[in-house]
């Protein structure tokens, strides 16, 4: 099975050709092809990830390489893979998306437009990330986090007839590709230090210390800029949001299984790069903290309930990070698992409200329980995982990380990040139970307050939702605190140490989470049309507006790039160097006429004219710069180079 | 096959000619003979050319191959010497293919006055000077095809062109000629410098010139001034590129294809074939330079374009930019820097090709090339069309796994450690610069998409059934679509042939 892997994205990749090819002619018009490739994708993942299972994965790791073309010099580039515990995992949290995420869409964009289209990009979207998953080295990363980053242009931009939509599929390009600069960067740094693109050799050489501090330092913080604008933390965090505008079963491919978690895998991915440098790791995790807090800050005001999700994505992300940061590289992957599913789970009940609401908005919705009683099962479920209600998947992924920040407070190289850590993610574990609650309130309880007439999803979509309701309730179970051979030992890099539990810090998790649960559910209990919040005032308007970052960006910077700074680069293009250009000309032809009076005609014309078969060729069509003296001045070019080369032979 | 082996460049450069002057006799009445005679002859070039590439010995990319090397100019020692290593190849096969795919195009499709006697003559005329640019290795017969391209170009612009064309023509012309003199004049320098290692003359050889001591680094200097103003103006580098926007903004589609394709790599292809080997010393103290001026162009191509409305004069910018980043991987004098730039080279070639092409059909349906006129909304009315173009756009901003991404992304690469003895710091920066003006180069072309082929049908257009692509147009682009996949999934199809001259080169650096 780990020998034949690379079919794992090479069938994604697959479909999408044949889905371009074929798709229209078939009975489902396309999506029956992505399912099926990407079963066998995730069949396969399962066979590997079995090995993994109650295993010590490092020695069930493998990479195969081979060699891709010469650059220079002789050096090859490889092409290859990488499986260990890290890769099985990404392997099934993508396959398991996608494939749930596809069946779903053959029922939520029935009749819409672009359909096949839709499910091959859907295909390619899917081929891509497994690319970057299984990539044995940096640059074959880069090819699969790029063509992430234009799947994600192409689906977000689905419904291009708007121009908000196209918008937000060009800022989600740009704002990442904006990432990929100190990516690359960061990718070339590390070549320059180890002389590899390969992960397991970059491996190798940070362990015997080959490589210095300062040279490991620069990379990783740059390579996290690539993180930060993929796994949309702060600063770079703005077009995650906007990134609604595709269709809701992209919204929940993008935030629970591609795209974003590309920046969690890269960081757990090149660990111990990260892990040679406390300056890095501290980045890490106070961007991390950062972001948590201020992103769950703006989903606590929104109404659109797909933003809510988005700016929860933000925040989760960023808890990952921040376990990223202090060291807890497992159970920021944990996280990264059990969000992946009941993060995809929310998208996908928010699709299927919105299918049956006609609205984004939150206000539009309400008194859903009854008319969707599967969608709000499910809801719910996912609702309390992401709060950190035991026993659902999200508690425990999360409380891991709480422990882990609490004790790299205790035991870390810079306590004081650790506690920073650990108190970011206690308050925004709070505020996450409290806007869940108000979301779901808002969507399912009280009156229907919109205008369309709700019912339940069809089948096809309701299916997606239990299956991944079921993963939302279990798929923590295989790293509870304790566990011998549990998840963080699949990914353990080397001796994996099983943490004993910390019941105190428990308590206070469930405590907040529940907290904030119960606060959401009085506040939002009677909740009618104008949203408690606003008692709030000015700070409820600056978090509605997203502390204006998004109108600092376009004021501070793209406005002034596209519309100023262009425009004076191209009038000092046409008006100054274009300008020189005319200019020269009009003195060459003034001073070409003088020579050819006075020196031409009467001593190199006849020499000259033998030569002159261009300039002759030329000389009738003259009408703008020259007036017909084309032949003059190639006649005086040419009188120039002979004295030129005559000179030239003389004295040099 | 000796004598295929002995023959086939002579072919490969002179049969388009032959059959030129086959069409010139031609009577004009007999356009179809025409048409038929341009075609054979072009393919004729092509095929023989993938006949050459088939029996290229890959082991030894390094090593000239295929040589044809006569007596010509006694007087002054100046030979018939033309052959090819594993730089010229891919160049050439492009050369041969492009020009192919444009004989095809321009069966269907030729701009007025029509014409197509002298059209295609001139393409052919220009097939041969194009070609033999990338096979020469000897000075004299170098110029000879280096200017013999200027002839054809200036009359399919002045007369196929649309708008500004005899002012663009001109340009054109007269631009490209000011560099060729200082150009010469380097030859010169160099030929009268020159001692040739078997007669004791001078020589115009370059291989035998490349030995050479030529004295004093001042002299190398002043003559890398004169090569570097011919061959800049050709590329061309900033701030000699003005000639550029008008010329293309301004030629019928082939003559832009042509151009962006093929003519802006003799520049490039003679930093790398005469300028570098020739004089490395004089290379050296030039490169911080150069790469300055290809930085600059990478952004200053990015930032024109992303403030330009005309659809041709937009990818004319592009092509500024896309210029840079080749030049930049050649100022770093390393083997990773110099494949980056040959394999630039061919995929700019493919892909602007690709793109001058789809502006061309553009303005055929719409007549007019001005993106806020043609959009928003194309994709609705041309879906295959706007599909290709988007294809074709996204290629062009380097996106990995197609054929743009490579040549950015080892150039940059280069900068990052430059040739023993540049400025590291300096490099670096330059690198920096470049990987910004890769984020400009996404933001204009999705822009681009974004007014052309985004949105609604605008209301003038409503009801005028444009014909989508049309048969002859997926034949002459079904191949550069292809190559654009193959050359970013498989790079090594340039590399491989590069490497080995590359690195061979690049020993004079290190």
């Amino acid at each position: 099975m780990t020998e034949h892997a690379y079919l794992i994205p090479i069938l994604p990749l697959a479909a999408f050709f044949l889905i371009i090819a074929f798709g229209k002619r078939l009975p489902l018009k396309g999506p029956e092809i992505g399912i099926v490739a990407v079963s066998i994708s995730f069949i396969m993942s399962v066979g590997i990830i079995a090995k993994f299972v109650g295993a010590h994965g490092a020695e069930h790791a493998r990479e195969i390489s081979t060699r891709w073309f010469p650059f220079g010099s002789g050096a090859h580039l490889q092409i290859g893979m990488k499986i260990d515990g890290l890769t099985a995992v990404m392997f099934i949290v993508v396959t398991t998306v996608s494939l749930l995420v596809q069946i779903y869409s053959i029922g939520y964009m029935k009749g819409e437009v672009r359909y096949t289209w839709f499910f091959a990009a859907l295909s390619l979207f899917t081929g891509s990330m497994l690319t970057l998953v299984i990539a044995n080295n940096l640059l074959m990363m880069l090819i699969g986090w790029e063509l992430v980053g234009i799947c994600s242009y192409l689906l977000i931009g689905h419904y291009w007839e708007e121009k908000a939509n196209s918008n937000a599929a060009i800022k989600a390009f740009i704002t990442t590709k904006t990432g990929d600069v100190p990516f690359l960067i960061g990718i070339f740094v590390l070549f320059a230090g180890t002389h590899t693109f390969n992960i397991n050799a970059i491996y190798h050489k940070v362990a015997v210390g080959d490589v210095s501090h300062a040279t490991l330092t620069a990379a990783a913080i740059l390579l996290f800029g690539g993180a930060i604008g993929k796994s949309g933390q702060f600063p770079l965090h703005v077009w995650l949001p906007d990134a609604m505008a595709g269709p809701t079963p992209v919204s929940a491919l993008i935030h629970a299984a591609t795209m974003v978690t590309a920046g969690v895998f890269l960081v757990a991915r090149l660990f111990p790069v990260f892990a040679a440098s406390p300056e890095a790791l501290n980045e890490v995790a106070l961007i991390g903290a950062f972001t948590m807090l201020f992103a769950a800050l703006i989903a606590m005001v929104q109404d659109d309930i797909k933003r809510v999700l988005a700016y929860s994505t933000v925040s989760q992300l960023a808890y990952m990070m921040a376990a990223l940061g202090v060291g807890a590289r497992e159970a920021a992957v944990f996280h990264l698992f059990t969000h992946a599913f009941f993060k995809a789970l929310l998208f996908l009940g928010a699709g299927s409200v919105i299918h049956a609401a006609h609205s984004n908005s939150m206000r539009d919705m309400g008194g859903l329980r009854k008319l969707m009683p599967t969608t709000y099962a499910t809801f719910l479920i996912a609702t309390l995982a992401l709060s950190g209600i035991p026993p659902f998947a999200g508690f425990w992924s999360k409380d891991e990380i709480l422990t882990e920040a609490f004790r790299a407070g205790q035991h870390g190289p810079t306590h004081i990040v650790g506690y920073i850590v650990y108190v970011f993610g206690a308050i925004t574990a709070f505020l996450t139970a409290f806007y869940m609650m108000r979301a779901f309130q808002m969507t399912f309880m009280g009156k229907y307050r919109g205008e369309a007439h709700p019912h339940e999803s069809p089948r096809v979509m309701t299916g997606p939702l239990v299956i991944l309701g079921a993963l939302s309730v279990v798929a923590g179970f295989v790293g509870i605190p304790g566990l011998k051979s549990g998840f963080g030992s699949w990914l353990a890099l080397g001796e994996h140490e099983v943490e004993s539990a910390n019941y105190l810090l428990i308590v206070v998790s469930v405590l907040l989470a529940g907290g904030g649960l119960v606060l959401g559910s009085r506040v939002y209990r009677t909740y009618a049309e104008v949203d408690p919040l606003e008692r709030l005032g000015w700070f409820h308007k600056v978090l509605v507006n997203k502390f204006y970052i998004d109108e600092f960006y376009m004021a501070a910077i793209v406005r002034p790039i596209r519309d100023r700074v262009s425009r004076a680069t191209l009038w000092i293009n046409q008006n100054v160097l274009d300008g020189a250009v005319n200019g020269a000309a009009a003195v060459a032809k003034i001073s070409g006429d003088g020579l050819y009076d006075q020196l031409d005609q009467k001593v190199v014309d006849g020499a000259i004219n033998g030569i002159g078969i261009t300039a002759r060729a030329t000389g009738g069509v003259l009408k703008y710069l020259q007036s017909g003296d084309v032949q003059k001045y190639a006649a005086y070019l040419f009188a120039g180079i002979v004295i030129l080369a005559v000179l030239f032979t003389r004295f040099a | 096959m000796q004598n295929f082996d002995l023959w086939s460049l002579s072919l490969v450069v002179f049969l388009p000619t032959v059959f030129a002057i086959l069409i010139a006799v031609t009577p004009k009445a007999q356009e179809g003979a025409v048409r038929f005679l341009a075609l054979i002859g072009s393919g004729a070039a092509m095929v023989i050319s993938l006949i050459v590439l088939a029996r290229f010995q890959f082991d030894h990319s390094r090593s000239m191959q295929f040589i044809v090397d006569k007596t010509w100019i006694k007087t002054i020692g100046a030979r018939f010497h033309m052959s090819l290593d594993g730089i010229s190849l891919p160049l050439l096969v492009m050369t041969t293919v492009i020009v192919f795919l444009c004989v095809v195009y321009s069966q269907r499709i030729i701009p007025p006055p029509g014409k197509p006697k002298g059209f295609f003559a001139l393409i052919l005329l220009l097939s041969t000077g194009m070609s033999g640019t990338f096979v020469a290795l000897d000075l004299v017969l170098f110029f000879i095809f280096w200017e013999l391209v200027l002839v054809p170009m200036y009359f399919l612009i002045a007369i196929w062109g649309s708008e500004r064309k005899e002012y663009s023509a001109i340009k054109f012309f007269l631009y490209t000629l000011t560099g060729s003199v200082f150009m010469l004049l380097g030859f010169l320098a160099l030929y009268f410098r020159s001692v040739d290692p078997v007669t004791g003359g001078h020589t115009f050889d370059m291989a035998r010139l490349a030995g050479q001591h030529f004295g004093g680094l001042p002299f190398q200097n002043l003559v890398f001034l004169g090569l570097f103003l011919g061959f800049a103006i050709k590329v061309p580098m900033w701030p000699f590129h003005t000639w550029l926007p008008d010329a293309h903004g301004n030629a019928p589609t082939v003559g832009s294809v042509l151009l962006a394709s093929i003519m802006l790599k003799m520049g490039t292809y003679a930093f790398i074939r005469i300028a570098l080997p020739i004089l490395p010393q004089a290379a050296k103290i030039w490169a911080p330079y150069i790469g300055g001026l290809a930085t600059i162009a990478i952004l200053w191509g990015a930032l024109c374009s992303l403030a330009q409305k005309d659809i041709k004069r937009l990818i004319a910018f592009s092509s500024v930019g896309h210029m840079g980043f080749v030049m930049l991987g050649i100022s770093t004098l390393t083997a990773t820097g110099i494949n980056a730039a040959v394999f630039g080279m061919v995929a700019h070639g493919v892909i602007t090709g690709m793109l001058f092409f789809l502006a061309g059909s553009i303005y055929d349906r719409y007549h007019t090339r001005q993106i806020d006129e043609i959009g928003p909304g194309m994709m609705q009315a041309l879906p295959y069309m706007g599909g290709i173009l988007a294809f074709s756009a996204i290629a062009s901003l380097g996106l990995p796994g197609l054929a743009g991404f490579w040549g950015e992304v080892l150039a940059l690469l280069s900068a990052f450690k430059p040739a023993a003895g540049l400025s590291t710091s300096l490099f670096r920066t330059y690198m920096v610069l470049g990987a910004v003006g890769t984020i400009l180069t996404a933001g204009y072309f999705l822009w681009l998409l974004q007014r052309l082929n985004l949105g609604r049908v605008p209301e003038r257009w409503e009801g005028k059934n444009f014909a989508d692509v049309r048969p002859v147009e997926y034949l002459a682009w079904a191949p550069l679509m292809i190559s654009i996949v193959a050359l970013g999934v498989y790079p090594g199809a340039v590399t491989n042939l590069t490497d080995g001259a590359v690195s061979a080169l690049t020993k004079l650096f290190t």
